[in-house]
């Protein structure tokens, strides 16, 4: 673990196995599906839908983990294993903490590109 | 690095996963199809032949686990390799997959090292699988492969209502001595050919094969609602087909064949019997006796098909049989009523 947004080590190992024009698909559809998956979120917690909840925040954290985004990862896995049925106060500073990450993340992995 | 064949199918509910997934296989030379959730990957797989499923557990309509349990109860879709690819946490869950069946599981994200090593041996496993399903049922006919795949062989047997059919080409010494030993072999190949697909129409199983002689059952080892009245159904579409080649034969100007069938219907007593290391599926009882001597007596009954009187009684309603008497059988201390079934 290192206190970078993105592991670079596991985002080159992407690279290298994926390649890096692949690499660049891949953060596309991450960055078109994601904004699905917040919104997936809130509407479980409105509904009180307990696997839809653990659904999407374990994609995220599946996602997040793929490009080696462990900051992101942490608060989506805290959620997925809360089992996440009301709006606490502790689900609430998660998923502030989690949309925060989020847009570190996005703009790393922007920039990431650029390299 | 394209040395690899097979089909892949691709289960994952998320775009990003998916898109890694197929990536990654794609580039070990495998080709891949992809499904959205379980009941997509379900149909999927109904439809389309697969080598090897990837498999997500997390998925919204219908989960892994939910796949897992699906295919357990279709014998069809149960040698296809699963490895169950997930970040599903707790290890009760993967133990779980590997409990319902699946080969393998690989934590994502996938490490492409890895992944390599688990598709080629699991692919390498199915494929001595099917090598071996192959010889299977090249040696024994399709139910009692199937037989064999679920209980496993064990020697002895079991009691069944089954109906028994003895089928012989008529003055078949005769007719290879009259002919190259090459044309004997390639006709009798053409009638084994024609009879089986009757026989496995009407979902009997060929026990026995001597020269021109079968013995097929009706009711074992999977049991039949009515096995007299597929065995009845299968004699006349045997005579038919005999008839529709025999057709062939005379405009080829080649040897036509006659067919004598005898069935009997009762209690049999139906398994494996030999030893551990060559057994055979078969059957035994007087019904047994009974079909053949049916069989050997349409010759001097000058009838086609010859059945018993159980075998009678149950397709009396739908198909007319004519009594010819009783008959005096050699090993049979009565004798017995026989009735002929003509063609229509």
């Amino acid at each position: 673990m290192t206190n970078e947004v993105i592991d670079k080590a596991i985002y080159n190992e992407l690279k290298e196995a994926a390649g890096a024009e692949f690499v660049l698909e891949l953060v596309a559809a991450f960055m078109e599906e994601a904004p699905g998956m917040f919104a997936e979120l809130r509407t479980a917690l409105d509904e009180a839908d307990v696997d839809g909840f653990r659904r999407a925040a374990h994609s995220l954290k599946s996602n997040a983990n793929v490009f080696g985004a462990h900051a992101l990862a942490a608060p989506a896995r805290a959620l997925e294993l809360m089992e996440v049925s009301g709006d606490t106060s502790e689900v609430q500073q998660l998923m502030v903490q989690l949309e925060a990450e989020f847009t570190r993340t996005a703009a790393a992995l922007e920039n990431a590109q650029d390299e | 690095m394209n040395e690899n064949r097979g089909h892949l199918l691709i289960v994952d509910d998320n775009r990003v996963n998916r898109l890694l997934l197929s990536r990654s296989v794609e580039l070990l030379g495998y080709t891949v199809t992809l499904a959205e959730n379980g009941r997509a990957a379900m149909e999927l797989l109904r439809t389309g032949t697969f080598d090897l499923m990837l498999l997500d557990i997390e998925m919204p309509e219908m989960d892994g686990f939910e796949v897992l349990e699906a295919i357990q109860q279709e014998p069809a879709l149960q040698d296809i390799p699963v490895i169950v690819t997930s970040s599903v946490e707790g290890v009760d869950n993967i133990v779980r997959c590997i409990d319902l069946g699946a080969d393998d599981y690989l934590s994502k994200p996938v490490n492409p090292v890895l992944l390599r090593a688990r598709l080629s041996a699991s692919l390498e496993k199915k494929r001595l699988r099917d090598e071996q399903k192959t010889l299977l049922r090249r040696f024994a006919t399709s139910e009692v492969a199937q037989d064999l795949q679920e209980i496993g062989f064990k020697l002895g047997g079991r009691r069944v209502h089954a109906s028994i059919l003895f089928c012989d080409i008529r003055g078949f010494t005769a007719i290879s001595e009259s002919q190259s030993p090459e044309d004997t072999i390639e006709l009798l190949n053409i009638y084994y050919t024609l009879m089986f697909e009757a026989i496995d129409h009407h979902n009997g199983v060929v026990t026995l094969m001597i020269g021109d002689g079968l013995m097929v059952l009706f009711g074992a080892p999977q049991p039949l609602d009515k096995p007299a009245a597929s065995a009845v159904a299968a004699a006349l579409d045997m005579q038919a087909i005999i008839t529709q080649f025999n057709d062939e034969q005379a405009r080829a100007q080649k040897t036509e064949i006659q067919l004598g069938i005898g069935i009997a219907t009762g209690e049999v007593v139906a398994g494996y019997a030999g030893t551990e290391q060559r057994a055979t599926y078969t059957c035994i009882g007087d019904k047994v006796n009974l079909a053949s001597r049916l069989e050997s007596h349409t010759k001097k009954a000058a009838c086609r098909i010859l059945i018993d009187e159980a075998t009678q009684s149950a397709v009396a309603q739908s198909q007319s049989c004519r009594p010819i008497g009783d008959v005096k059988f050699d090993g049979f201390s009565n004798s017995v009523a026989v009735f002929a079934v003509d063609s229509p």
